[in-house]
């Protein structure tokens, strides 16, 4: 099972051309900066924007193809405005039960209960819109998409409308969700922070065209692209809790290709994290160093240079094992080491980020 | 009993308003609807047409009505051939004349509050299985609540109030079409200006709380 999506569009000055095949569970994020077209994509996956050229697949079930048009309210799909779009004359329970009350008794598979569980609302169930926090809003209007059971969850933006401790205090939430219900979610974004903590899969978009589509990890590595992430140019690997050093306070976290040294971020033994390494954060030694700071050394292969947005630079894309690692240098130390595609090197880590 | 003429007066011109106010609300609704939402290039020359009324001179608007409702009038033909016989000088004809000049009043604050809360509560809705019919009564109609309320508190108002649209279309026939300020009218010609000032007085009183209960609500803030 699988979504595919393909839409054509056409306004003055803007074009969306895409042609996409995502898979059907887990988080899909839509990721390029503001006017690239992924709110645009988004909207016409809901049917919220009818495109004239489109066709959209899911699970199954065509709900745009040819001149076959679902209307909105038709299709099985939830989603969650980028500023929560509650009901203002509804209080929150009421909110909640709007999309459940619309939907045959058959189809209900998201218990009440367990949303409100699930995303803290318990305490809000009186309250009206008006009065609850940015977060709270939110974390409602996410209830409220997720009680109409849908085949899928289209996420405009959820986080962007709030500041940096609401961002904090929802994104656990965000995580609960992506591991305990089986609903996909195509999640739109610019933060490169949000994508690297809650997708799997990644869609680059463009001026209204698919840059890439693929895995999160080997998306991110794709440097021949130009992605131009700047500071945040980087890769998220997928790794487990292996080892705890409670005199350190340190963790050792292994992934596909060798292991690191985290700070303990109190997560048990086997658990699943995710690690964001920032190509800044990665220097390269010909021979292994002895005597320093850094704590994560790996030996890895290099794969392929790239020209960085300034001339002084270059990204490196490296292998250790089967994954990908991304390293900035200037083109002068890539020079003088006599870095190409192939060389042994080994990988000087200096910060490691764990997210979740 | 027979009751007194200026309170059968008072009764008519509660009955013409309410009902007025009734038929304005109805048809009022999917035009102020269709002016806030609709696409078509029409739009702009609809809702000039709408808003006349509250530019023209009652007595014009009367005189055209009167030409257009009477024996020789389209719509005087029309009426007759459909049984309903000519509307001028009848209480009808001041529903319809009351409706065609309050509808601005109506047809305003509606459209307002249509375009304030702009599309994102109908896509919400939409994207939670309701229909549009659904969203319309579930969501867009409680919140233009407000404006619904303006909407008909000026409509009822306005309509008491008018004076010159009713003499034209209506004449002063007692208790048929002599409303509330045709008898005002007639005791100032008759110079018994105690009676004058007590139905005068009772229609400041009367307007004076409709705007005092408009602003106390956070609701005098019109087009």
């Amino acid at each position: 099972m699988s979504i595919e999506a393909t839409f054509s569009l056409h306004y003055p000055g803007f074009a969306l051309n895409v042609q996409l095949q995502l898979p059907a569970r887990g988080v899909t994020a839509l990721f390029g900066p503001s006017g690239c077209g992924k709110t645009t994509l988004l909207r016409c996956m809901a049917g919220l924007i009818r495109a004239p050229e489109g066709r959209l697949l899911v699970q199954g079930q065509f709900w745009q193809d040819g001149q076959r048009f679902v209307p909105v309210h038709q299709r099985s799909l939830g989603y969650v405005f980028q500023d929560a779009a509650l009901f203002a004359h509804l209080n929150v329970r009421r909110n909640l039960q709007y999309g459940l009350a619309r939907l045959a008794a058959a189809e209900r598979r998201v218990d009440f209960d367990t949303v409100v569980q699930l995303l803290g609302l318990g305490a809000l169930l009186e309250r009206l819109p008006a009065t609850l926090s940015g977060g709270e809003r939110q974390r409602v209007s996410i209830g409220r998409a997720l009680l109409g059971s849908p085949r899928l969850l289209l996420m405009d933006e959820p986080l962007a409308a709030l500041d940096a401790a609401r961002k904090q205090e929802i994104l656990p939430y965000l995580e609960q969700l992506h591991d305990t219900l089986e609903i996909p979610v195509i999640y739109v974004s610019h933060a490169s922070d949000e994508v690297a903590r809650l997708a799997d899969h990644l869609v680059l978009l463009r001026e209204g065209s698919v840059l890439a589509s693929g895995p999160l990890t080997e998306t991110l590595a794709r440097i021949e692209l130009p992605l131009d992430l700047g500071e945040d140019a980087g890769v998220v690997l997928q790794a487990v809790v292996a080892e705890r050093d409670s005199r350190w306070h340190l963790a050792r976290v292994a992934f596909e290709g060798g292991s690191l040294w985290v700070r303990d971020g109190g997560h048990a033994l086997g658990q699943r994290v995710r690690v964001r390494i920032l190509a800044r954060d990665i220097s390269i030694a010909l021979k292994k160093a002895v005597g320093t700071s850094v704590q994560n050394i790996l030996p890895a292969t290099l794969e392929h240079i790239a020209a960085d947005s300034h001339p002084a630079q270059a990204l490196l894309r490296l292998r250790a094992g089967p994954s990908p690692l991304l390293a900035r240098l200037t083109q002068r130390a890539v020079a003088d080491l006599a870095l190409v595609p192939g060389s042994a090197v080994w990988l000087q880590i200096k910060a490691v980020a764990l997210i979740g | 009993m027979a009751l007194s003429p200026d309170l059968v007066a008072v009764l008519l011109s509660a009955k013409l308003a309410t009902l007025s106010t009734a038929l304005l609300l109805l048809l009022g609704t999917p035009l102020a609807w269709w002016l806030a939402r609709g696409r078509s290039a029409l739009r702009t020359v609809v809702g000039a047409v709408v808003t006349l009324p509250l530019v023209l001179p009652p007595a014009v608007l009367g005189f055209y009505l009167l030409v257009l409702l009477g024996p020789e009038g389209p719509l005087g033909r029309l009426t007759q051939a459909l049984g309903l016989g000519l509307l001028p000088f009848t209480f009808s004809g001041l529903v319809v004349a009351s409706v065609v000049y309050s509808m601005p009043f109506v047809v305003q604050p509606l459209q307002q509050a249509f375009q304030a809360m702009g599309r994102q509560p109908l896509e919400a809705a939409a994207t939670l299985r309701a229909s549009p019919w659904d969203a319309f009564f579930s969501v867009a109609l409680p919140l233009a609540r407000p404006g619904y309320i303006t909407a008909a508190v000026l409509g009822f108002a306005h309509t008491v109030g008018e004076f010159g649209v009713v003499l034209m279309m209506g004449g002063n026939i007692p208790g048929k079409t002599q409303v509330l300020s045709m008898a005002i009218y007639n005791h100032v010609e008759a110079l018994e200006y105690a009676h004058a000032h007590w139905l005068a007085g009772g229609m400041l009183g009367f307007s004076f709380l409709v705007l005092l209960l408009l602003y106390s609500r956070g609701w005098g803030r019109l087009a």
